[in-house]
């Protein structure tokens, strides 16, 4: 027998969504639409005088061969960051789910990284690789190896990397760990029973069970390194050196907060929006298609 | 009982609030931290005990940058500070806002304050004036990047550590020694385009942009990839790929190695020499920027960073009153003196300098008047009186990345520099745009 809780109100729905309506509108929709409105108005600024400028903000950031270069590098720093966050959470849930003893240590101590907030980890791990006195920039100084991501591009770029997926590692555990342990064990025992060694279990059985997991993490993780990243950054390398960690979201804070550059920061902002708007929608209708849930 | 305390701790409370109201509050939102933030708050309650109707109240609300978006904030909202410490590459955005600032020069004027901008070091006041010699905020902290040599270290690799580099060649044949003898880090620089493009500039006399580097007018366009610019860059780059010079990033990283003993040689702002004295454990000296001797202008003189005190518009007379002795009590000589003294800034008025001087105090620490001398080594020219350049805070950036990338090898000198004039002008443009009046 189905049961189905009806509200005979006609407007006690209404009423009881609208909370989260309103904070979606004044939180969400109202700012994206102010963006949308300056994006296209040039502004000393004070906010003293506006001028309505068409689309000559957006054609100058795409004059601008730096702002394209930013694609590049917002695209490389999310896919390392997405891939390695995911491929190391899921070898870590793996391995912690065959842990018998001590389990529950092991767990909780993978997954406290979380609890830290982006800016602090990013200035943890610049601590760490500082180029004078870091302690890995010491250990590799011994080793004969130069380290200094001051001035070296792919070192920055590996830094907050680093410093970006350590975290979200944590969160892809979470999920991969619980993902793990809804597996029925018969599935895995039948394959055991045929024949089938760890890893050929893993890759048949286990990974393709896993794949919903694993889709709902690439989104997350994709949208986590776009936008919560820029505490990392801005704790470590500011987007330098010569702009090779300048991810976009990095730059309109840049730009709109410590340049007051509101016009350009605002059609930024609207770039970036259509980007995930689009990264989102193929993620939905395309990947999800080979998602088996 | 509890409540009687309570009644009394309100009615207490009432009229504490009663008297406070009494007095005119200003509020003043400044960016110094640490020892410095303490000296600020000292000149602020130094103020308030010397007169009963004001009452200034300075809050601190972030990073340079950060406390001038906050104050934008604010004046978007009607509720801007009285007073607001802007840093010099903020000058232009500033100026430009007509109606969100009080020029300090008519807000004296209005409130009948003797005040005479010729008071002012030519080199700090210059930098803050509009193109008619008004003094539009007023001059706080000023400094300039100076060149401080390791004694110790120079002695090591058989240098004669009382003869300093003054040219970039004598540099040159010391940092070969200095390397030679095992320094692992020979030189470093604070603030790169600060130190190695707007002060280079001055040094040498060339323009760093046109209308006299933007002073006269928002139509200015950037001059840094002039040969001699190129040039210098290029040495720079030189030195990195010889092991001479370890990049430190775009603030004051630079200083900590320096004071730490890991780097030999470092040019960075005077401001710093209070931390070096602190923490070095060895026999060091503050020195001129080195120049290029075959340039024939050098040197010339050196530019101010720093920041300077704006006041903003729209409040009432009464407060402006205030704001007004306030400021004078903040160029008295006692008071410059002592903030100059114990922060390592110039002093910013010719009369505060004269007695620092007459007391002896710059034979007592030697090194502390070379900042001062350096800025007045000859009347500043309109290369080098300073800058202003509209959305700077973008361009100084533009100028850094360019030279990041021609420090890591990855783009030559000559295509760096014409791409950061390049850049920068666009910037220029779309701020010249913003505010054509």
């Amino acid at each position: 027998m189905e049961k189905r809780v009806v509200f005979r109100s006609a407007w006690l729905p209404y009423a009881l969504l609208a909370p989260q309506i309103a904070v979606t509108l004044v939180f969400f929709f109202w700012p994206a639409a102010q963006a949308g409105w300056y994006s296209f108005q040039l502004q000393d600024a004070f906010g003293l005088r506006t001028e309505f400028v068409g689309l000559s903000n957006f054609a100058a950031l795409f004059r601008d061969a730096n702002y394209l270069h930013s694609f590049k590098v917002t695209a490389l720093f999310s896919a390392l960051v997405a891939v390695s966050g995911i491929a190391i959470a899921l070898l870590l849930a793996v391995m912690a789910d065959r842990v018998v003893r001590g389990a529950l240590a092991y767990k909780t101590l993978l997954i406290w990284p979380y609890a830290v907030a982006p800016a602090v980890a990013g200035v943890l791990w610049a601590f760490l690789f500082a180029p004078s006195v870091g302690i890995v920039t010491y250990a590799l100084r011994q080793a004969g190896y130069d380290w200094n991501w001051v001035l070296r591009g792919e070192q920055a770029m590996l830094l907050v990397v680093i410093a970006s997926a350590w975290k979200q590692v944590s969160y892809n555990f979470l999920f991969f760990l619980a993902g793990l342990q809804s597996i029925p064990r018969s599935l895995i025992e039948a394959a055991a029973i045929d024949g089938a060694g760890p890893a050929r279990r893993f890759w048949t059985v286990v990974f393709p069970l896993l794949s919903p997991t694993t889709f709902f993490l690439l989104v997350v993780n994709v949208v986590y390194a776009f936008f919560d990243t820029f505490g990392v950054i801005d704790a470590t390398t500011q987007g330098g050196p010569a702009g090779s960690t300048q991810i976009l979201v990095y730059k309109v804070y840049y730009d709109g907060v410590k340049a007051a550059d509101l016009g350009g920061s605002s059609a930024q902002s609207v770039v970036l929006m259509l980007i995930v708007i689009a990264l989102t929608v193929v993620q939905f209708r395309f990947v999800e298609r080979k998602v088996q849930y | 009982m509890h409540l009687r305390t309570l009644a009394v701790a309100l009615a207490a409370a009432g009229l504490l609030s009663a008297n406070a109201q009494a007095q005119t509050e200003i509020q003043w939102w400044h960016s110094m931290t640490g020892a410095l933030g303490d000296k600020l708050n000292e000149i602020a309650s130094g103020f308030n005990a010397s007169q009963k109707d004001y009452k200034v109240v300075p809050v601190y609300r972030g990073s340079y940058p950060e406390s001038m978006t906050a104050a934008i904030a604010a004046f978007r909202a009607g509720s801007a500070p009285h007073i607001l410490q802007v840093f010099e590459v903020g000058t232009a955005t500033m100026m430009a806002a007509k109606g969100a600032v009080k020029p300090v020069y008519q807000m004296m004027k209005e409130a009948g304050e003797p005040f005479d901008p010729r008071n002012y070091l030519p080199a700090v006041s210059g930098y803050y004036s509009d193109s008619e010699g008004n003094l539009l905020s007023l001059p706080f902290n000023s400094s300039t990047p100076v060149f401080y040599v390791n004694k110790d270290a120079y002695r090591k690799a058989g240098l004669d550590a009382d003869q300093p580099p003054k040219t970039w060649k004598e540099f040159a044949a010391a940092a070969g020694k200095l390397k030679a003898s095992g320094h692992g880090c020979v030189y470093s620089t604070g603030w790169p385009a600060w130190v190695h493009v707007e002060n280079f500039s001055a040094w040498h006399n060339l323009p760093i942009g046109t209308r006299e580097n933007g002073i006269a007018g928002v139509d200015a366009e950037f001059k840094v990839n002039s040969p001699a610019h190129v040039k210098h860059v290029e040495m720079l780059a030189d030195f990195v790929k010889k092991g001479w010079f370890t990049y430190s990033g775009r603030r004051n990283e630079a200083e900590a190695r320096f004071f730490s003993g890991e780097c030999a040689m470092l040019t960075s702002s005077s401001g710093a020499q209070a931390n070096i004295r602190r923490n070095a454990k060895f026999d060091f000296s503050v020195n001129f920027l080195p120049y290029h001797d075959e340039i024939k202008s050098a040197p010339q003189n050196s530019i101010i960073g720093g920041a300077t005190l704006w006041v903003m518009s729209g409040k009432k007379p009464a407060e402006y009153k205030g704001v007004t002795k306030f400021f004078s009590y903040l160029s008295s000589t006692g008071v410059q003196a002592d903030w100059s003294k114990s922060t390592g800034y110039v002093p910013i008025t010719n009369a505060a300098f004269e007695a620092i001087r007459k007391e002896g105090y710059y034979q007592k620490v030697p090194g502390a008047d070379i900042a001062v001398r350096q800025l007045n080594y000859k009347p500043p020219t309109p290369n080098s009186k300073g800058l202003r350049f509209g959305n700077y805070v973008q361009g100084r950036e533009v100028i850094e990345e360019e030279m990041e990338a021609v420090f890591a090898g990855s783009k030559d000198a000559k295509a760096a520099m014409d791409d950061a004039v390049r850049r920068g002008n666009e910037i220029l443009r779309r701020f010249e745009a913003a505010n054509k009046s």
